[in-house]
């Protein structure tokens, strides 16, 4: 039994952490013209108010494409036209056709974020708290202290509560925490055992927003893993059938007045998915843009034949972990799939963006229980590899905090330093096999000194990046440096995600068998 | 014990980092012109003679804090150059850029080192014989989360702005250090507090008559009362000569000078009105409201000439005197005897039946919350004179801990209209959340073999400032009642609250007067 005010104090620490992180982004008012997320926010109440929903996704006179046109699916739309209702009511000029645009003011800006308050207290959060207080390791203090670090994950209150000045051509928003939470009920639903809502809840999360396609092989091997293993014949092909009419009758009800022309629907997938946006944009840690440090990917192939790339190399990042999951499908087995492909989507795919690291981090959040040293550590640098984003907005102070804060939660209430041990790090399995290959080495002690290193390192680089101007003839070199340097650590753990999911075989076998 | 000390150091340092993290995410918010005041202070200090520093009014927000203040503030300026050297001017009114905003806001959270350092010591004096493992559980850990993660603290330095946690620090060290029988040590630190904020004069007279009492004399006759002949000379001469050191440090060049009357015109203006400009929840708002309610009574039934009938807002936000309709009015003098009066019985009692530090700290809470009801211009901010230092009780026992809880609820709340930006409403009610569920939740599981701390009774009424909240922040805004009785959330918060400030109160003093005889039997056992 979780101490309740234990459990509300969390609670509150997070919305406190989240509010006084917006707090900071005040700061940056005036600065016009103020056309970023924010702008792109307002701009899609004014348009799904004024507009029909026909017009939604077209360029017309009333509704100019090009500037923050509509780019996500039709939930993110109805979103946004719940939140312009209740701004209607508030104030009329916030979403007046035409008039409005570039509207800022603090009021306006002050209802924004309370959107987004109100987005998170009701999707994410209570999906955290579920999942924490019943699905974490270990006593309820654990689990209280799992559900402060994972509320307390620097990466997604920056980038929802202080993003908010920065122009990018982007396919992102401020809503994370609707999309990502979305995605956690769903685990939590194929957890429970539920697997209609959870399929039900991810197809929500995959309408708000087709980032959520990260996720999607695991939970998409995992159920079919699921009903092949009840036997594809009889029970199997029933409980299949029954996914199958969920996730078409929810999508079916999301696209519902898009459906009635073909032409709607097709408009709004080409609005979904641009490819001609290039390989990556900015600075990002995938294998693209590091590569590009030294091959000039983009310039060398055509278009065309970048997207086929890119395409096959994330299909064989996914393909072993989507192939065990689909063999031997477990929940542990399936947490782990949707980290390493959303890991493997992150650095093989087209047009990524620094921002999609959340969609990894969430999976991981989820294994903060299970193993803290690795998880804590990864979720630090996927925090330090959006440094040159942060910076952009101007919010190193709130980087900082968050990050220190971070560090502070995971090192005294999840003592992660100390569960360094071949167990803790379920590196047992791959060590037993290849013992006699292998010279024996420290590992606690190597992991430890590689983790207080790579922490310096971020220190280091944060530092320099923000007090040091680079020299002239390398004007990007410390969002390089930042990348290549997440680059290395996101290919580190992909390859040991990826090595503890693929050689747990043995045990989950001998727990199935004894089940 | 090194052990247990070396264990219970490593959370207190979390605790203290991670409060630190928070006042550090709490930088950019708003600020009052407290801001302003004290970067104009930088200015004097830092570009003017000592002779001038009392005479200097470029800035309508004169020094008016004791000289070792000044002093500081003369320290922190050399420090504030490298940030920003335009603040160091005086002629820049209202100067606050970035750098500026950071080097005050962090001087604040540095200086805060001392406060933390302080509820290091108190926890040091807390007698841990509740026994259990569970860390959440020890008094001491409930009693540092309650000093310092003070909700009042928290809101009134590092978002209103001032240097209440450095101030403090000193008045905890003394009160830690008393508790530890390191008397002069104790003496040391009070005076040097009084010598950077006068308003703890309000304290004084507990600190005074519980040194004399307890410390320059060393025996007592068995009944309790003083034995004459046991009055050490050395120690009263020991005593003497460190509060007047401090003393002769602080005002000695300005008597030296001949500036003394310049100094003591600034730090006692006596020109301003009853109540500050928002009514601290104290005997005088509650006495406001009686005679706002009679004059609008005897209009109703003609008994007052309309005329006649001061027709002054009591609350227009100004800081102005205010003539009482009905009631007769009151004068500072009146003020004074009134806290003399509340006080001197609490004071007696220390004197004629002392009962060790704990009685001292007992009476010392009283002497701050009766100056607190019954002072002329209180300030709502100086109801945590009294709340800081009933955590130290409210950890001992469960009586003082039902007490803690009314005093500290709505003493806060009294706190709310200081933060009044939109911006900062969510974050004022988040901490004051955190802190209150913290501390019905901690200390009903440390006392809860002893049944609950509120009556229910208490409980009714402190439920009951939920909707008084909801009314004054989200219905009140939406009625017209906004431009016809623009005082009305404020009149209401502070009169509830001062109900149940006058409830603690009195609830305190009875159990000073009526401790005496737990006491002797906790000795007899």
């Amino acid at each position: 039994m979780p101490d309740w005010s234990l459990v509300s104090l969390s609670v509150l620490f997070g919305l406190t952490a989240r509010w006084a992180v917006s707090l900071n982004s005040y700061s940056g008012a005036g600065k016009a013209p103020m056309f970023g997320d924010y702008e792109a926010q307002r701009h899609w109440q004014e348009v799904t108010y004024n507009l029909p929903v026909e017009e939604w996704y077209f360029n017309t006179s009333d509704n100019n494409l090009l500037y923050w046109g509509l780019d996500y699916p039709p939930l993110t739309a109805y979103h946004s036209l719940l939140c312009a209702h209740i701004a209607q009511l508030i104030n009329p000029d916030w979403i007046s056709l035409h008039t409005s645009r570039g509207y800022e003011s603090i009021s306006h800006k002050l209802y924004m974020r309370a959107t987004v308050v109100a987005a998170d207290l009701i999707v994410y959060i209570p999906a955290v708290l579920l999942y924490s207080l019943y699905f974490s390791e270990g006593s309820s203090k654990k689990q209280v202290s799992t559900m402060l670090c994972m509320l307390l994950y620097p990466g997604l209150i920056l980038i929802d509560y202080g993003h908010f000045h920065v122009c990018f051509p982007q396919h992102w928003n401020t809503y994370n925490c609707v999309s990502l939470g979305f995605a956690l009920w769903g685990v939590l639903g194929l957890a429970l055992g539920w697997d209609l809502c959870g399929s039900l809840a991810f197809c929500l999360a995959l309408n708000y927003k087709q980032m959520e396609l990260y996720h999607a092989l695991p939970f998409f091997c995992y159920l079919l893993g699921k009903c092949t293993r009840k036997g594809l014949t009889g029970k199997g092909l029933t409980h299949l059938l029954k996914i199958a009419g969920t996730v078409a009758a929810s999508f079916v009800l999301c696209w519902l007045p898009f459906l009635a022309d073909p032409a709607q629907a097709l408009q709004v997938l080409r609005r979904l998915f641009p490819v001609d946006r290039g390989l990556f944009e900015d600075k990002v840690a995938n294998t693209w843009c590091s590569l590009s440090v030294l091959v000039k990917v983009r310039n060398l192939l055509l278009p065309q034949t970048q997207l086929r790339l890119s395409f096959a190399a994330t299909l064989l990042a996914v393909l072993p972990s989507c192939i065990k999951l689909f063999v031997h499908p477990s929940v542990r087995g399936f947490k782990l799939a949707l980290v390493t492909c959303s890991l493997g989507f992150f650095l093989f795919s087209f047009q990524v963006h620094e921002k999609s690291i959340l969609l990894a981090a969430l999976p991981v959040c989820l294994l903060i229980s299970e193993i803290p040293f690795i998880s804590t550590w990864f979720l630090q640098v996927t925090t330090f590899s959006m440094l040159p984003l942060l910076l952009k907005d101007g919010l190193l102070l709130p980087y900082i905090v968050t990050s220190l804060a971070f560090l502070l939660i995971s090192i005294t209430l999840l003592s992660a330093l100390e569960q360094t041990s071949e167990e803790d790090l379920k590196l047992k399995q791959l060590f037993a096999r290849r013992r006699k290959h292998m010279p024996r080495f420290n590992a606690p002690l190597l992991a430890k000194s590689g983790y207080v290193l790579s922490v310096l390192c971020m220190a280091v680089l944060s530092f320099l990046s923000a007090a040091l101007s680079p020299p002239a003839r390398l004007p990007d070199l410390f969002p390089v440096a930042i990348s290549l340097f997440s680059y290395v650590h996101f290919v580190g753990f992909l390859i040991y995600f990826n090595s503890i999911h693929l050689t747990e075989i043995s045990s989950k076998k001998t727990q199935k068998k004894t089940n | 014990m090194a052990a247990l000390t070396a264990v219970s150091w490593s959370w207190f340092l979390t605790l203290a980092i991670g409060l630190s993290l928070l006042k550090c995410l709490l930088i950019t918010t708003y600020h009052s012109t407290d801001f302003e005041v004290h970067r104009n202070w930088l200015a004097i200090t830092h570009s003017l003679p000592v002779s001038q520093w009392y005479y200097e009014a470029t800035s309508e927000w004169t020094l008016d804090y004791p000289p070792l203040f000044a002093w500081f503030e003369y320290g922190l300026s050399h420090i504030a150059k490298y940030f920003d050297k335009e603040m160091l001017v005086i002629q820049h009114l209202n100067h606050a850029s970035p750098a500026t905003v950071l080097f005050q806001r962090l001087s604040v959270i540095l200086t805060d080192i001392v406060f933390i350092y302080a509820v290091r010591e108190c926890c040091r004096c807390v007698n841990g014989r509740k026994e259990s493992k569970e860390l959440l559980e020890e008094p001491v850990f409930i009693l540092a989360v309650l000093l310092l993660w003070n909700f009042g603290l928290l809101i009134i330095d590092h978002i209103h702005f001032q240097y209440n946690g450095f101030l403090f620090g000193f008045l905890l060290l003394s009160v830690a250090r008393l508790l530890q029988n390191r008397h002069l040590e104790g003496a040391l630190a009070f005076a040097v507090l009084l010598n950077l904020k006068h308003i703890y004069l309000y304290v004084a007279p507990a600190y005074g008559i519980y040194l004399l009492r307890s410390y320059c004399f060393t025996k007592s006759v068995p009944d309790g009362s003083v034995k004459w002949s046991s009055f050490s000379f050395t120690r009263l001469v020991a005593l003497g000569t460190i509060v007047c050191s401090v003393f002769a440090v602080s005002f000695g060049p300005f008597i030296a000078m001949g500036q003394l009357p310049q100094v003591l015109s600034r730090l006692f203006p006596f020109k301003r009105g009853l109540c500050h400009a928002y009514w601290a929840p104290n005997f005088w708002a509650l006495y406001n409201a009686v005679d706002k309610a009679l004059s609008i009574l005897g209009l109703k039934l003609k008994l007052l000439d309309a005329d006649g009938a001061s027709k002054a807002s009591m609350t227009g936000g100004l800081v102005q005197e205010f003539r009482h309709t009905v009631l007769p009015s009151v004068s500072p003098l009146t003020t004074f005897v009134c806290t003399l009066v509340s006080i001197t019985p609490a004071v007696l009692c220390l004197w004629r039946k002392p009962q060790g530090p704990r009685g001292f700290l007992r009476c010392l809470i009283i002497c701050a919350l009766g100056s607190f009801m019954f002072g002329w211009h209180v300030h709502e901010k100086a109801i945590l004179i009294a709340i800081l230092p009933l955590s130290l009780m409210a950890v001992d026992n469960q009586r003082d801990a039902g007490i803690f809880i009314i005093l500290t609820t709505t003493g806060h709340l009294s706190l709310f209209p200081l933060i009044f930006t939109a911006p900062e409403q969510p974050i004022k009610i988040l901490l004051m959340l955190l802190f209150t569920i913290y501390s019905l939740a901690s200390l009903q599981r440390l006392f809860r073999k002893e049944g609950s701390l509120l009556s229910w009774l208490e409980a009714v009424y402190l439920t009951g400032l939920v909707p008084l909240e909801v009314f004054c922040e989200v219905v009140y805004p939406l009625t017209s009642w906004q431009q016809t009785l623009p005082f009305l959330p404020l009149l209401l918060t502070s009169v509830y609250c001062a109900l149940g400030v006058t409830y603690s109160f009195f609830k305190l003093y009875l159990s000073m007067l009526t401790e005496p005889e737990g006491m002797q039997k906790r000795k007899d056992q």
